[in-house]
């Protein structure tokens, strides 16, 4: 018997859709680029929005049907986060690719191999301003024989000088519906089984990314087998428990601040994500009954403040009991420190 | 050989602590398909332990010969050359390194050394496995210029080449890359089944395989030793959940004295005993000349490699101790304030001084308040 020859890639990248057509929910682009495969125009491009949409996919995708696997290597250049993009290699690599002149259309490959090559920036938003700035020639100069895709999360750190000469797409989270097509078909496929309940919860946690939601069904699939539980989703994918976040609501409201600091210890020492925990806690602070507005008003601008100092790298354990302490306070009418 | 290393598990069926976390590892990795993994939680809850044999279930025996070498990179960055070290752990299937150790340039080993390593495809073709995998050691510290640059090489890679990445604080990993990874929490182990808080922990988190008061049990057996009863106890109690600290104290006690006692005096951090000390010395006055002399110990603590931020953990421990509510309150808002401080900063002694400048005021002032 033949082994079965297995495929080593993970579910996201095997589940990469190779075609635009079959890019699912961001129907805009999908016809302009549908467009494109039949005229062979194509404006530059800026793709921008969260996480886990499709941006890089539909980038891959287009080049490859416009080239076919021959043609891609030369005309195709794919630039990331992982590359150096410093001012440096705009000068050089980037505006030596741009330059070469390609030759016209040839016949019988079965693509349309259009008459300029692609230049995919993905990650465009970790590019310094400085280098942005030095694209802005080389686009206009060589705009004949090359495009230009900029890919990235935050549309406003692309420079609005290269930003106005694209056309812009930008791309949503996924519904939850489009969501539930996507993971049914990816369960078919891998033979799982999922009930209703597992397959909101999974669209509910992984928040319109796609990526992340294939990642916790490939998690959970191996860990569980084919029958995967709500529950079972929940565990792979670090959201904590309910009664967990609760726990530290019950202690900033007992007043004991020596009750709330052992509370904060657990969490840490649960390894539970601190800023994963300020956003559940926030939902629940939000929609609680017994806090006035204005509580919650000093309470979310303490989670707000400490969220900031997290990303600057300070440390979990002293900022969730900032957080705690001030809750604390707030609920009790104690007057807040600092600020 | 310290009885950390030598009773560090080699195989996922025989680690006695996260023993489910353990199984389903194995059971990830069944498959050739198994995504990048993020291990994180409290330093000495065993994250190092479950990845080596993690390996060793990839990848056989082989995983365990491991070279360890100084590597020297000259990287090209456009306008000059960067030199970059780093220290090194590979098998003929995995390396293991900490890109943040590279301070400011880690975003060149990202860009250049990760991304090298990860195109290639494992040498030995022979191996069970196609793909080979690379061990990341504290990516919470990486900046986010470098963490940003390895996106897209986990996806562009991938079918030769696996992450595993381990850290403290997952907040500090950027979304974008724990989207990219199945996220595995390695909480603390818990003390032992005689403390009151645990059945309190059991009902709220996720049962615990394995206390640490079993493992300490575990590795007395084995050394052939007599255990008192409690004294295992005690020391799970000090370790604070940390079950690498609590081995190493065991060891501790061992050398000092044995046969143990019932109340043999289970030792301190040393460092630990220096900042209660300056507690003290804070609580008896609050003065610029007291601020001095306060300053010169926590200098010495820095000089000694105890990190500025687990320096004002203490000693914010050790302050709430003997405080009342109000200014417990108020304490800890200002600890959290200058550790953030400390962050941004570049000389850490600077924030810790104006820490213990902060307390001193306000202490002071709720002395005269209170006593006039
Ligand atoms: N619209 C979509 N249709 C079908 N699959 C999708 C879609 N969006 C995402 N996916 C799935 O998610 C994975 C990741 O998508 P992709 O790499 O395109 O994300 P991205 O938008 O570039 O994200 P990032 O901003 O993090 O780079 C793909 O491999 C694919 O499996
Ligand atoms: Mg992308």
């Amino acid at each position: 018997m033949a082994p079965v020859l297995q495929s080593s890639q993970p579910w996201v990248e095997k589940y990469r859709p190779k075609q635009v057509k079959d890019v699912a929910h961001q129907d805009e682009v999908v016809r302009v680029l549908t467009n494109t495969l039949e005229t062979t125009n194509c404006p530059h491009m800026l793709f921008y929005g969260p996480p886990g949409t499709g941006k890089t996919t539909t980038a891959l995708a287009i080049a490859h049907q416009l080239y076919g696997p021959e043609l891609y290597k030369s005309r195709v250049l794919e630039l990331n986060a992982s590359d150096d993009r410093g001012i440096n290699v705009v000068r050089t690599k980037i505006k030596n690719f741009a330059a070469v002149a390609v030759g016209t259309v040839r016949h019988g490959s079965g693509y349309p191999c259009p008459p300029y090559k692609i230049i995919i920036l993905d990650e465009a938003d970790s590019m310094t301003e400085d280098a942005q700035n030095a694209l802005r020639r080389t686009m206009e100069t060589y705009s004949k024989v090359t495009r230009f895709f900029f890919i990235c999360n935050y549309i406003s750190r692309i420079i609005e000088p290269l930003a106005s000469r694209c056309a812009k797409f930008r791309f949503k989270p996924l519904t939850e519906e489009i969501m539930t097509t996507r993971i049914l078909y990816i369960c078919k496929e891998e033979g799982l089984n999922l009930d209703s309940e597992a397959l909101s919860t999974l669209s509910c946690i992984s928040q319109g990314d796609l990526r992340r939601a294939i990642t916790y069904l490939q998690g959970a699939a191996r860990l569980f087998g084919s029958s995967i539980s709500s529950k079972d989703l929940i565990s792979v994918s670090g959201v904590i428990p309910e009664d967990v976040v609760q726990a530290l609501f019950s202690a900033c409201k007992s007043g004991n601040f020596d009750t709330a600091d052992k509370e904060v210890k657990n969490v840490i020492a649960e390894g539970y994500s601190v800023s994963q925990m300020l956003s559940q806690l926030y939902d629940v602070i939000v929609e609680s009954d017994d806090i006035s507005d204005e509580q919650k008003a000093r309470i979310c601008k303490k989670i707000a403040e400490a969220d900031k100092c997290l990303i600057d790298g300070a440390d979990e354990y002293l900022q969730l009991l900032g957080v705690a302490s001030n809750t604390m306070c707030a609920i009790s009418n104690m007057p807040s420190f600092g600020s | 050989m310290l009885w950390v290393d030598k009773y560090r598990p080699k195989t996922l069926d025989k680690v006695l602590v996260h023993q489910d976390i353990a199984q389903n590892l194995k059971k990830l990795v069944t498959e050739q398909d198994c995504p990048h993994l993020l291990f994180y939680g409290p330093s000495g809850s065993g994250k190092k332990t479950l990845i080596m044999a993690l390996l060793r279930q990839l990848f056989g025996a082989s995983a365990d010969k491991v070279k360890v070498e100084n590597k020297n990179w000259k990287v090209d960055a456009g306008s000059r050359t960067i030199d970059v070290e780093l220290t090194t752990l590979s098998s003929t299937h995995h390396v293991e390194l900490s890109p943040s150790d590279a301070g400011f340039q880690d975003r060149y080993v990202v860009q250049e050394i990760i991304k090298e390593m990860a195109k290639n495809r494992p040498i030995d073709t022979k191996g069970k496995k196609g793909f080979k995998v690379l061990v990341l050691n504290e990516v919470d510290k990486l900046s986010r210029e470098a963490q940003h640059s390895l996106r897209r090489t986990m996806e562009k890679y991938s079918s030769s080449c696996r992450l595993i990445l381990c850290c403290n604080s997952s907040s500090k990993v950027t979304e974008a890359i724990r989207s990219r990874c199945l996220n595995m929490r390695i909480s603390a182990p818990t003390e032992g089944e005689n403390f009151c808080d645990t059945k309190v922990r059991r009902q709220l988190f996720q049962p615990m395989s394995m206390y640490i008061v079993k493992v300490l049990e575990f590795i007395g057996k084995k050394e052939g030793l007599q255990l008192p009863s409690g004294f295992a106890d005690r020391i799970a109690q000090q370790s604070n959940r940390s079950l690498r600290r609590a081995i190493l104290s065991f060891e501790t006690c061992r050398v000092q004295q044995y046969p143990f006692t019932t109340n043999q005096p289970i030792p301190p951090m040393d460092w630990e005993e220096y900042v209660s000390e300056i507690a003290s010395s804070i609580f008896k006055e609050q003065s610029p000349k007291r601020l001095f002399e306060v300053r010169g110990k926590l200098y010495e603590l820095l000089i000694n490699c105890i990190p500025p931020e687990i320096i004002l953990k203490r000693l914010l421990y050790e302050l709430l101790k003997k405080l009342d509510s109000e200014l417990k309150h108020e304490t800890s808002h200002w600890a959290a304030y200058y550790e953030h401080r400390l962050r941004l900063g570049q000389k850490a002694i600077f924030h810790l001084e104006a820490f213990v400048a902060k307390f001193m005021s306000i202490y002071k002032g709720f002395l005269i308040e209170t006593f006039g």
